[in-house]
């Protein structure tokens, strides 16, 4: 293995391949509940023209390759399940073009979120993109690549439906584009050629992408949050559908957890509202409080509880405080917003079987299309059992998301294997055969979608 | 166990019916006051229990002293009718629920700051007003082992004051203060104008947090350089259970040279923040709140204020981006004198 090392070195440099223990320790786990394992080298390219190298040797060498972007998609996804060569792509950080009239950013793919958010604040404050409530230092590629949903999702739908072009270096080492710019054009648009689903959803397991082209959007002047409230969850699913028929909202998340108490049994919503003036504003407010949910206030059933201004992102992560130990991690799914009221009241029983506060939250996506529900469990790092009881949890949850007729979002290996086993037999044929096309040594992240 | 003692002789003598002619949101003939005010004491129904926004102001209006308001909630929730949505009440009746760890209590035998509900703004006790003077609810997580319930008025939920309201009693006792200064109006009003009123004993004497800031500044009278700057005071509806401690805002502003500004609504005439308004269960609230905001904003904008100073943070929630935004500073009362005495509180330019 000695000469993986140096050839690694030859292609990037001394100072960006490890295989030092402590470092690759530190790669050895995510935040969530995966078991730990090594990766044998990290390495950590600028170009990729250095991705395409480190591909061919992996290939020639049949090392198993696992791309890392933020590392923060919690489901084990980037854990280096087989060891191998863990390419931490976070060097490749460039925002190469910004396009103020197409309104779109061609990045590399080791821009980060907060990245990206700072430089259009500075360079670009008419423009914005649909941003999760994901850690700063997530990457755009990496959230893209999972379907990941911002805070545009409402009127916009999920990340990768905001793609307009990528470059991928393949399993093998070859460079291919899609979108506009496969053609030699500029970056503009992902249609009408044939398009790039191989590597949506598919983990890293089919190459990686070196640079993408995502869409914008306009940044209005003023954006605040509202707030709403109710008691009874069946309500949820009428709510959301009278807000998105205003399409006067950038962000509709219902959301209820059992911490802070004062919470606990209430189905709270957050609603983004951005205007470039008071007066569009206040319209948009009135039709979101006033005219669409007024009914409720009036029966007494729903509460407005103000608006202010300034955005505040989903805080999944407080979980983390529930139990000593600060760990947490949650099951995401997509699902019909009718199923919300199911969705909350398994979901707490779940978590209160393993005696674990419950967190559960929905975030529509598009005109109500769909919403990403996710069920969050928290644990103590320090403490197996607990973290046994989060993953037992999370296990039962990703077989309730099956039960209510959701789908998995960013499964882990468990909840792949669901997937796998209820997949149409054509499907999961025609996705095996491109695997085997696109990764005929079977290198990319293994563990992962394994046995289709 | 404890009730509210409302003797309605005094309404049948009263001349003036300031109670709810003063009010500013219920619309009432002035000659059907005393009758209105005469059914609810009697425990029927009136409109005027689903019309009140729970401004607090007839507590002050009353000229007897015989808590209109005290009453109006209780028979709000007799007739079960909630001044706002349901799901409000129940978020603000869990909110109250201390949730982390029981209170450290440390025996001070002295006077002690109260910060009740507000741990979170400890940072605005600093600097030499509040030198050697001991501060019990500074953490957070427990701080409401020291919340005085008061905001239940809000909530037409009297029962939750009076089932937990002697237990925070107890807690604050156990500290052993002789003098307990409130950080809040509310926490004030609640010991000196809630609990005689309903039968609690409150072992301790409160101190309004205001005549305790004048009494410091006069000890530090030498540090004092006026600060020149033209201020609105935004009162908050809880100081309407203590009118008589009201004087202390004049007061203050004169001794540190603040000069307030001639105001439409000032003093007894005073508009509510709006925060509780905005979310009543009454059709259009969140626009009559927001017409309410615009009216206070825009008549301390006319009389030339550059400076808005609050007691209650609730209020400075409310309102304090909206100030800011017409060019008007929101500050802590407490912060304004220390700017007096030459300290400069944080965020302050
Ligand atoms: C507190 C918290 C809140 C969150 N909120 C949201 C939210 O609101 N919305 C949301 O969508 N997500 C959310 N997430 C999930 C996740 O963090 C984000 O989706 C994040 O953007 C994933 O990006 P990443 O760079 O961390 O991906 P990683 O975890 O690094 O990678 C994800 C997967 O993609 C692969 N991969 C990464 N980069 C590439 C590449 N260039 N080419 C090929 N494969 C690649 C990896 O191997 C892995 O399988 C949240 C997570 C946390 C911890």
């Amino acid at each position: 293995m000695g000469t993986i090392y140096q050839e690694l070195v030859d292609i990037v440099d001394a100072e960006h391949v490890s295989d030092r223990p402590e470092e690759l320790y530190i790669y050895s786990f995510d935040l969530g509940t995966a078991e730990p394992h090594r990766p044998d080298y990290v390495v950590a390219p600028r170009m990729t023209q250095q991705v395409q190298e480190i591909m061919r040797l992996a290939n020639r060498e049949k090392v198993p390759v696992v791309p890392l972007g933020g590392g923060l998609s919690l489901a084990g996804l980037a854990v280096p399940l087989k060891g191998g060569i863990l390419i931490d792509l976070k060097r490749m950080d460039s925002i190469i073009e910004v396009n103020e009239k197409a309104r779109y950013a061609v990045l590399e793919c080791g821009v980060s979120q907060a990245q990206l958010t700072s430089y259009l604040a500075r360079q670009h404050p008419g423009l914005t993109h649909s941003e999760p409530g994901a850690p700063p230092t997530a990457t755009i590629a990496g959230n893209v690549l999972i379907h990941g949903q911002g805070d545009l999702a409402q009127p916009y739908g999920f990340n990768s439906d905001l793609v307009n072009g990528l470059e991928v270096v393949l399993p093998t080492g070859e460079v291919c584009r899609f979108g506009s710019c496969a053609i030699g054009v500029s970056w503009f648009t992902n249609h009408p050629l044939p398009d790039m689903g191989l590597f949506f959803g598919w983990c890293g397991t089919t190459g990686i992408v070196t640079k993408l082209s995502i869409r914008l959007f306009p940044a209005k002047r003023l954006r605040g949050v509202g707030q709403f409230v109710v008691d009874d969850e069946e309500l949820v699913p009428e709510i959301m559908e009278k807000i998105t028929r205003t399409q006067m909202a950038e962000d509709v998340i219902a959301y209820s957890r059992a911490i802070p108490p004062f919470g606990m049994g209430l189905q709270h919503f957050t609603v983004n509202i951005a205007a470039d003036s008071e007066k569009e504003l206040e319209f948009k407010q009135e039709l979101i409080w006033d005219d669409a949910l007024g009914e409720y206030i009036s029966r007494g059933v729903g509460g407005y509880l103000g608006f202010t201004r300034g955005l505040e992102r989903p805080q999944i992560s407080k979980t983390s405080d529930y139990k000593k130990g600060g760990g947490f991690e949650y099951v995401g799914s997509v699902m019909p917003i009718e199923k919300y009221p199911l969705c909350y009241r398994r979901g707490r029983e779940i978590s209160e079987k393993h005696d674990i506060p419950y967190t559960v939250t929905g975030r529509c996506i598009g005109a109500g299309h769909s919403m990403m529900f996710a069920w969050t469990y928290a644990f103590n790092r320090a403490d197996p059992e607990t973290m046994r009881q989060a993953r037992q949890a999370l296990h039962e949850t990703d077989d309730l998301v099956l039960e209510l007729g959701g789908v998995i979002w960013k499964p882990g290996t468990y909840g792949q294997q669901l997937i796998i086993e209820r997949l149409d037999p054509g499907t999961r044929e025609l996705m095996r055969r491109i695997k085997a096309v696109l990764d005929p040594g079977g290198i990319m992240n293994p563990g992962n979608w394994e046995g289709i | 166990m404890y009730a509210l003692q409302f003797d309605e002789t005094k309404c049948l003598d009263c001349h003036d019916q300031d109670c709810l002619t003063k009010c500013w949101y219920v619309e009432i003939d002035p000659n059907g006051v005393r009758e209105e005010m005469l059914k609810i004491a009697r425990g029927e129904d009136s409109f005027v229990l689903r019309e009140c926004v729970t401004c607090y102001g007839c507590e002050e209006y009353c000229p007897t002293g015989n808590h209109p308001f005290f009453l109006i909630v209780e028979r709000q929730e007799a007739f079960g009718i909630q001044p706002v949505p349901s799901p409000l009440v129940q978020r603000a009746v869990n909110l109250g629920l201390p949730f982390r760890g029981e209170p450290e209590i440390k025996q001070t035998n002295g006077p002690v700051l109260n910060m009740a509900a507000f741990s979170e703004l400890t940072p605005l006790i600093q600097g030499r007003l509040f030198e050697g003077l001991p501060v019990i609810s500074t953490d957070g997580r427990k701080m409401f082992h020291y919340f005085c319930q008061l905001m239940y008025l809000h909530y037409g939920k009297s029962s939750v004051i009076k089932e937990r309201l002697p237990g925070i009693i107890d807690t604050i006792a156990r500290h052993k203060p002789t003098e307990v200064i409130c950080f809040h109006d509310e926490c004030y009003g609640t010991y000196t104008s809630y609990c005689p009123a309903v039968g609690i004993d409150v072992p301790f004497t409160p101190v309004h947090f205001f005549e305790y800031l004048y009494n410091r500044l006069m000890e530090l009278k030498h540090l004092i350089r006026p600060v020149g700057l033209n201020v609105a005071y935004q009162r908050p509806c809880s100081s309407r259970l203590s009118p008589e401690k009201h004087r202390f805002v004049g007061e203050i502003f004169r001794l540190i040279g603040a000069r307030e500004v001639e105001r439409e609504f000032v003093g007894e005439n005073a508009l509510c923040c709006g925060g509780t308004i905005q979310g009543q269960r009454r059709q259009g609230s969140r626009k009559r709140a927001a017409a309410i905001q615009d009216k206070n904003i825009d008549d301390m904008k006319k009389a030339g204020a550059e400076v808005c100073v609050f007691n209650c943070p609730a209020c400075l929630q409310t309102l304090g981006g909206m100030l800011a935004r017409e060019g008007i500073r929101p500050v802590y009362m407490s912060d304004l004198c220390r700017l007096a005495i030459g300290e400069t509180p944080a965020g302050w330019r």
